[in-house]
């Protein structure tokens, strides 16, 4: 058992990142990665969110879904439930711990419209994850998120100074960056 | 209301406002499931079938779903939709389905669909919304295929499946694996901001044409994505005052 969540957690955190190899969260991968701390914020954040979603909608799909034979309504469930829960986080935050919310409370509403929470959320069930390798496949693969984002916040916060050519200066040369660093992580291919 | 007719609104979706070239919409989808033409022809086809009717459906709606709680309900309707088709392609195109996999339930999250919603669905009777789907819905298609080819020809040297390139071309097969997607996009965009520049170097008005991902409105490049994040901000303020 152990072992097994073990090989979730490192291929879902480093051999199928979940930015560099599934596109998934591409957004605020891309608008969020300008600095090292914002950086860092955003993928502590997708943390807390993705493996308390994978956790609630990994027993919605359990206990309710499966029970009633609706899981057909997977989709629309999962995404609702989403929407939901970012809403409650940031409002629990808000009114029992401040501090966290001072630092988490602007990336938490930005978080529902990234496709990485509903990814994990379906890529639990295509696998026929139970709850708990539903939560360690969440919790990886926001771990993953966070490592390559934090990454390419320090890359570009070197990059400042470089001269790009005109054509190339915003996004492409960090679309170009990006590119590199997924060639970087096919060398995990190989760990596992 | 020549703006509204028909053909408009084709041309629209397909040329002016292109979702892909010229509002950089979507790209998550974009990038995941170009790996060849063939796929980006019916991932694009797909997403147009959904925005399609979601559109018509919205527009139909509009005068009933109320302004507070009308993204969730846009977002259920587009759920919906996405079922139905996802279970449609399950039963008769198991072979997209299976190629497509994962992205097909994440069309909910394009936000190409809920942009149209937001910005003309909602606004406009229902069967220019239907053609404005339908026209958007095609841009977005020729742009994936275009993409898809291009990743397909330079990666595995076929197109559609069938070899076109002599026998002596070595693939080069970086471009149909993932880091192959984040360079044909760099380039793309590059292109983009070449007119962009060049245009405006001539004094035309090229605010049309969006940077997408690079902005701060995250999630989607729309416009109206902005507003309506601090719209909802403001009226959460309004509640807890």
């Amino acid at each position: 058992m152990v072992k097994e969540l073990l090989i979730i957690l490192i291929s879902s955190s480093l051999v199928s990142n979940v930015v560099l190899s599934q596109f998934l969260g591409l957004c605020p991968f891309l608008g969020v990665s300008r600095k090292i701390n914002t950086a860092a914020g955003m993928g502590t954040a997708v943390i807390f969110v993705i493996t308390l979603a994978s956790a609630v909608a990994g027993g919605i799909y359990k206990y309710i879904l499966t029970p009633f034979d609706l899981t057909y309504l997977q989709t629309i469930v999962f995404i609702l439930v989403i929407a939901a829960l970012v809403q409650f986080v940031e409002m629990f935050l808000k009114k029992f711990m401040k501090s966290l919310y001072q630092a988490l409370g602007v990336y938490l509403p930005l978080i529902t419209t990234n496709c990485a929470v509903l990814g994990v959320a379906l890529t639990n069930v295509q696998k026929n994850y139970g709850i708990l390798e539903g939560i360690v496949n969440g919790f990886a693969t926001a771990v993953g998120f966070t490592i390559s984002i934090v990454i390419l916040a320090g890359i570009r916060e070197k990059m400042e100074y470089n001269d790009i050519p005109e054509s190339f200066q915003g996004m492409p040369i960090v679309l170009i960056t990006a590119g590199l660093m997924a060639i970087a992580f096919c060398g995990f291919s190989g760990l596992l | 209301m020549k703006e509204n007719s028909a053909a408009e609104r084709l041309k629209n979706g397909i040329l002016t406002e292109n979702p892909t070239f010229v509002l950089m919409l979507g790209m998550c989808p974009t990038l995941a499931v170009t790996t060849s033409a063939v796929n980006g022809l019916g991932m694009g086809l797909t997403t147009m079938v959904v925005l399609a009717l979601s559109n018509m459906f919205i527009s139909m709606l509009r005068k009933v779903i109320p302004d507070k709680v009308r993204i969730p309900a846009f977002i259920v309707v587009i759920a919906s939709f996405v079922t139905v088709v996802e279970l449609l392609l399950k039963a008769f195109i198991p072979f997209l389905y299976s190629a497509l996999g994962l992205y097909i339930p994440l069309i909910v999250v394009n936000c190409i669909i809920l942009g149209r919603a937001e910005s003309y669905a909602s606004k406009n009777g229902v069967v220019s919304s239907l053609f404005d789907g339908i026209g958007m819905g095609l841009g977005f298609t020729a742009a994936l295929t275009i993409i898809g080819a291009v990743r397909e020809l330079i990666g595995a040297g076929e197109l559609f499946g069938y070899h076109v390139l002599p026998e002596s071309y070595v693939p080069c097969s970086i471009f149909v694996l993932a880091p192959g997607a984040f360079f044909v996009l760099a380039a793309l965009t590059a292109i983009q901001n070449k007119v962009k520049i060049a245009g405006e170097r001539k004094g035309k008005d090229m605010s049309k044409i969006q940077s997408g991902c690079g902005g701060d409105c995250l999630g989607c490049g729309e416009k109206n994505c902005a507003d309506r994040r601090t719209g909802a901000d403001q009226s959460k303020e309004e509640n807890n005052g």
